[in-house]
């Protein structure tokens, strides 16, 4: 579904990723995991389209990504939720999730795909007509992936969804993983939580300093603590 | 001060309110513009002076001056798109000087076409014969025309609040002006966006400038001083806020009719040193945001 070879890629003038390969089958969950600034969520921004200067391929369904701008991306059924999750102030949760059609060609059945969003996030359902930024972190978190997920992506990328939340709402999320899966959505997923990622992931890419340095299933990793001890340890 | 009744006072502040809506109407393209592009529009007063052309235009041709309503905005806007396409698109990402450079000298341009077309010397601006004559509105007479300016400034607040409220492609702009980056990973193509906001914030213009023309008439330069006066409401009001358009561009227009009333010598001076106080108890303006510049 997604394959990337040989990705190069510069901020200014250093070069933060350096021939990175990685491939996402149909159906898979895939993790990238490394240290802070081993280059993942740099790999997934190159993915969508929001570095400039960068180098190598980037297919998506059958499709060179790379020179085309990055709002082509997300028709094609490519989402992204950035670490920063980016809940737009001044809009309501309804106006967000709203947001994540208006590009799609889903966008005439928009009311009912937002009841249907909320029936999977019921803490979004009732807080539809609320100020999106006066939510919780891990309720904005939600809100992100709720947003990324309405116009039925093929593939979801999702950098560290975990992050500052309360451990209950991981869980919560990382079931919903489980069940975007089972539905049939492909999921690239940068994650610092290594063992939780893991453990719902089918193979994961061990990021070090811009380069892919292991390649592995997902069980395999869980038992070598050595790869984890030399490359994720904090 | 003797015959400065509580009446003259009450009409003088609705004179104001009257100004104001010029001044709104002007400001919240300028405020769009800046708020989704970050381009400072210096050629702002262009379009509006260029409206009044247009709609000075449509009545020579033997047009009213209702046509005139509908062929301003409407041309001045297809104006604004071309100029956004064509010359301001290529210098996005380069930084705010850029386009801020290229709208003052496509201001001198303008002015100098109309010129050319139109000659240096201005052109009086007949009001239309349905809104001649005053209207005793409760506290006095009070000028038909300019309440009519007022009704009409509502109308288009009010449109543009449904469009930016009820419609997609409101939300996008909403958004937009919020956080680009998440609107173009959402899938939208943000430079077709730009263009509309920039074809809707200039076609405004235009209409300020057609409805501003009976009250003022009609030269070359009349865009440069509303220019000036218009970056005061945005300073005020809050840059790239359109609730700070409206309420700065009302208190603008009320502050310059009132000390127009009381310290005529002031009225010039008076709107710089409101912005001037402003600035010194909340440099983000009325309802601006921190660093926007920065």
């Amino acid at each position: 579904m997604l394959s990337v070879s040989n990705l190069n890629a510069w901020y200014g003038a250093s070069h933060v990723l350096q021939d990175i390969v990685l491939d996402v089958n149909k159906g898979e969950i895939v993790c990238l995991i490394g240290r802070n600034g081993a280059g993942k969520t740099t790999t997934l921004k190159s993915i969508i389209g929001l570095l400039d200067k960068i180098r190598g391929s980037i297919v998506f369904k059958n499709e060179e990504l790379l020179g085309q701008p990055a709002h082509r991306r997300f028709s094609r059924g490519l989402a992204y939720v950035p670490e920063e999750r980016r809940i737009v102030q001044g809009l309501t949760v309804r106006e967000n999730l709203r947001l994540g059609l208006v590009a799609s060609p889903l966008k005439a059945r928009e009311a009912a795909l937002i009841d249907e969003i909320a029936m999977i996030f019921p803490r979004l359902a009732e807080r539809l007509d609320q100020e999106a930024v006066t939510m919780s972190g891990g309720e904005q978190q939600m809100l992100a992936i709720a947003r990324a997920m309405i116009a039925k992506p093929d593939l979801i990328m999702l950098d560290e969804p975990s992050e500052g939340i309360m451990p209950v709402l991981v869980d919560e999320m990382f079931e919903l993983f489980r069940n975007m899966k089972q539905q049939g959505t492909t999921i690239l997923l940068v994650e610092q939580n290594v063992e939780l990622a893991l453990d719902i992931a089918d193979r994961a890419y061990v990021l070090d300093q811009g380069a892919v340095v292991h390649h592995a299933s997902a069980q395999a990793l869980l038992a070598d603590d050595e790869i984890k001890e030399r490359y994720c340890s904090v | 001060m003797a015959g400065l009744s509580l009446d003259l006072i009450a009409v003088q502040l609705f004179a104001g309110l009257a100004l104001g809506a010029i001044y709104v109407l002007f400001a919240i393209g300028l405020s769009l513009i800046f708020g989704m592009l970050t381009v400072v529009n210096f050629a702002h007063g262009a379009f509006f002076m260029v409206g009044a052309y247009v709609g000075l235009f449509v009545l020579m041709m033997g047009g009213n001056f209702w046509l005139a309503l509908v062929v301003v905005p409407l041309a001045v806007g297809i104006i604004g798109l071309i100029v956004e396409r064509f010359l301001v698109r290529p210098l996005y990402g380069r930084g705010i000087d850029y386009p801020l450079l290229l709208t003052f000298g496509l201001s001198y341009i303008m002015v100098e076409l109309i010129r050319i077309a139109f000659g240096k010397t201005g052109y009086p601006f007949d009001t239309p014969e349905l809104l001649q004559g005053a209207v005793d509105i409760g506290i006095g007479y009070f000028p038909l025309y300019r309440l009519f300016v007022l009704g009409a400034a509502t109308v288009v607040l009010l449109v543009l609040w449904l469009f930016l409220e009820k419609t997609s492609f409101g939300l996008i702009i909403r958004a937009g002006a919020r956080d680009p980056q998440i609107v173009r990973v959402l899938g939208v193509d943000a430079s077709r966006v730009w263009l509309v906001v920039f074809g809707i914030g200039t076609g405004i213009a235009g209409l300020a400038g057609v409805l501003a023309a009976p009250l003022q008439g009609v030269i070359p330069e009349m865009g440069s001083t509303i220019l000036a006066e218009a970056f005061v409401v945005t300073v005020v009001g809050g840059m790239g806020s359109i609730g700070g358009a409206v309420v700065a561009g009302l208190l603008v227009g009320i502050v310059v009719s009132m000390t127009s009333l009381f310290a005529p010598e002031m009225a010039k001076v008076s709107i710089f040193a409101l912005m001037a106080i402003v600035l010194l108890v909340r440099p983000q303006g009325f309802f601006g945001r921190a660093g926007l510049m920065s």
